[in-house]
């Protein structure tokens, strides 16, 4: 069993547009898996459609092995959601609004609401302001507090939709290590972000969407093995050190200008595609071919590299 | 025993709503300022055209529960449809623009558990409504009036007892009229995110219906305008109580109540939220 799995989910917005084209997710129990892409690309309406908010056009999904959205009303108490930010009543008290969706849950038990809502609050630091009006929360309490809501019970699934939108740095951290906490607890964590460095930080597994397709699917080092290391040498003598590179027989050996930042050089230099090749000899070889080493590194593709070689240029990254 | 506990907090959510509650003000300050406009000016002589409002006016000056309904005819023309108008409006409406919709069914609530949970707080605001109405006249009633017997519209007279029993009987039926429209408003309300665009949807609709009812070239589909049979709880005041009359009003509210329950409910168990 699979806790997310769609096969050919296709929605196609009545204006015409086809917003999620045939994709097959298949996220593994208690893996973390990264949800990426670009704004616009579909990830939350695939969200919308795996808890049933939305209808699919074609295709199927299932949560914990339970077709969506037929299995909502008996699937969905299993799986925590943030979808699309926070959503409260402003006129209630963040503890009320937990209240409140706790006691539209059917299998919810009232006796322990007190307690668990409390714990809910305590876990994302919210319990100072649980007697506060939700319309005085700051946007960084009121991300917390969506995340209180889907901590209200043990799940077995967690989906959270950009949970970081609106932190600040420290609230951003000590999102993250809820998630990982979460995550320790055996919980199945789907997360999607436009933060590239956070995703590799806490995910085990990504998935990447670019309009509406999914482009790669895997484990981060699956991801990473689409592109290659590549070595590089510091030096004053960038076209020679090329040619060293190349006599090793390494590909793709190029010479960088001082401030080819695209290189992962700020200074002159030379760099090539590492293979199979071992640095500590291309170090060796270089030093013993004369050439003046001020800096040897092994790089590997940062995410955000492999995200624009797949999602194309243009990727938002900030919003 | 979860069933009764959402219920329990769409209530709370609505009733104790300040907006709500000031709506319930509001339509308890219109019977006391009827009540002291009519005791102010002088007691008309008997000999009404009939009329079911008239009948009213004539028999306030001998007895204060007439004021009852008195306010309740007076206020069916808009303050209660607009009462009704705003809690049915905002009931999808208004989570959805909240957002708190799309969490609420992510719980998960159920669509059609949610809805009907959402309609029967419509239809108990709607009474509640009706009910400060008729309190708050009959306590200004009895203040500012006499209060003995109550003599009903046929002419027989009925002890103060039966006739706050019928006061009640009154109270449920307009309360049936205003579910009946609580549930067009229901239905308006799961096509929009726009909780003000629902309310004014709605009220259009209502006044729309009366305006056509008063107009008699269209009187052919009179009995059919949702708003007809809304004063026809007179029958209630009279003896025998009932009539064709009240169970015409009461047949029309029940298909109302049917058909746009039925509505509200295709359109919400098969619409994208997408709010």
């Amino acid at each position: 069993m699979t806790a997310i799995s769609t096969s050919g989910l296709t929605k196609r917005f009545r204006g015409g547009q086809l917003a999620v084209d045939h994709i097959d997710l298949a996220v593994p129990l208690g893996s973390v898996y990264g949800f990426l892409g670009p704004n616009g690309s579909g990830k939350t309406t695939t969200i919308r459609m795996l808890l049933g908010l939305a209808y699919p056009t074609s295709g199927s999904a299932s949560l914990l092995g339970v077709p969506m959205p037929d299995g909502a009303t008996t699937v969905l108490h299993r799986v925590g959601s943030l979808v699309e930010g926070p959503a409260f009543y402003p006129f209630l008290a963040g503890a009320d609004n937990l209240a409140r969706y706790d006691a539209a849950d059917r299998t919810a038990d009232p006796a322990t609401a007190r307690a668990r809502i409390t714990e809910a609050l305590d876990r994302v630091g919210l319990l100072a302001a649980a007697k506060k009006r939700y319309r005085h929360y700051s946007l960084g309490m009121k991300q917390r507090l969506a995340i209180a809501a889907g901590l209200l019970r043990p799940r077995e699934l967690i989906i959270l939709d950009e949970p970081t939108n609106g932190l600040d740095p420290q609230g951003t951290r000590e999102v993250r290590a809820l998630i990982r906490q979460i995550a320790a607890d055996g919980t199945t964590v789907f997360v999607s972000s436009h933060l590239l460095a956070e995703v590799e930080q806490i995910c085990t597994h990504v998935g990447v969407m670019r309009t509406g397709k999914l482009v790669f699917q895997g484990s981060l080092p699956e991801l990473r093995r689409t592109r290659a290391s590549r070595v590089s040498v510091q030096t004053a003598d960038p076209e020679a050190a090329a040619k060293v590179l190349t006599g090793l027989g390494l590909a793709d050996a190029q010479a960088t200008e001082a401030g080819d930042v695209q290189a992962g050089d700020a200074q002159a230099g030379a760099s090539a595609i590492l293979g199979d090749a071992s640095p500590e000899q291309v170090c060796a070889e270089l030093v013993q071919a004369g050439i003046g080493v001020r800096g040897f590194a092994v790089v590997s593709p940062s995410l955000e590299d492999l995200f624009v070689g797949l999602t194309g240029e243009g990727f938002d990254v900030s919003g | 025993m979860s069933a009764g506990r959402f219920y329990a907090s769409e209530l709370r959510l609505v009733l104790l709503r300040r907006r709500n509650l000031l709506l319930l003000a509001v339509t308890a300050v219109f019977p006391l300022i009827i009540g002291i406009a009519l005791r102010l000016a002088a007691p008309r002589p008997e000999g009404g055209d009939g009329g079911t409002g008239l009948a009213f006016f004539n028999q306030l000056a001998g007895n204060g529960v007439f004021l009852t309904f008195i306010a309740l005819s007076t206020l069916l023309v808009l303050v209660l449809p607009v009462v009704v108008a705003v809690v049915a409006g905002d009931s999808v409406a208004g989570e959805a623009g909240y957002g708190t919709l799309r969490y609420l069914l992510a719980v998960p609530a159920g669509r059609t558990r949610l809805l009907a949970v959402k309609y029967a707080a419509v239809v108990i605001f709607g009474l509640a409504a009706c009910a400060t109405v008729a309190a708050a006249a009959l306590i200004v009633g009895v203040i500012l009036f006499p209060v003995g017997p109550v003599t009903l519209l046929s002419g027989s007279t009925v002890s103060l007892g039966a006739g706050l029993l019928r006061l009640l009987l009154v109270v449920l039926y307009v309360a049936a009229a205003m579910a009946a429209l609580g549930a067009i408003g229901l239905a308006v309300s799961t096509f929009t995110e726009h909780p003000i665009g629902a309310i004014a949807a709605i009220l259009v609709l209502a006044v729309a219906s009366e305006v056509s009812d008063a107009v008699p070239q269209f009187s052919a589909i009179h009995p059919y305008l949702p708003s007809h049979w809304w004063l026809s709880f007179g029958a209630i005041l009279r003896s025998p109580a009932g009539g064709p009359e009240l169970t015409h009003g009461l047949l029309s509210f029940a298909v109302y109540v049917i058909i746009f329950a039925a509505i509200a409910w295709a359109r919400f168990t098969s619409a994208d939220v997408t709010s």
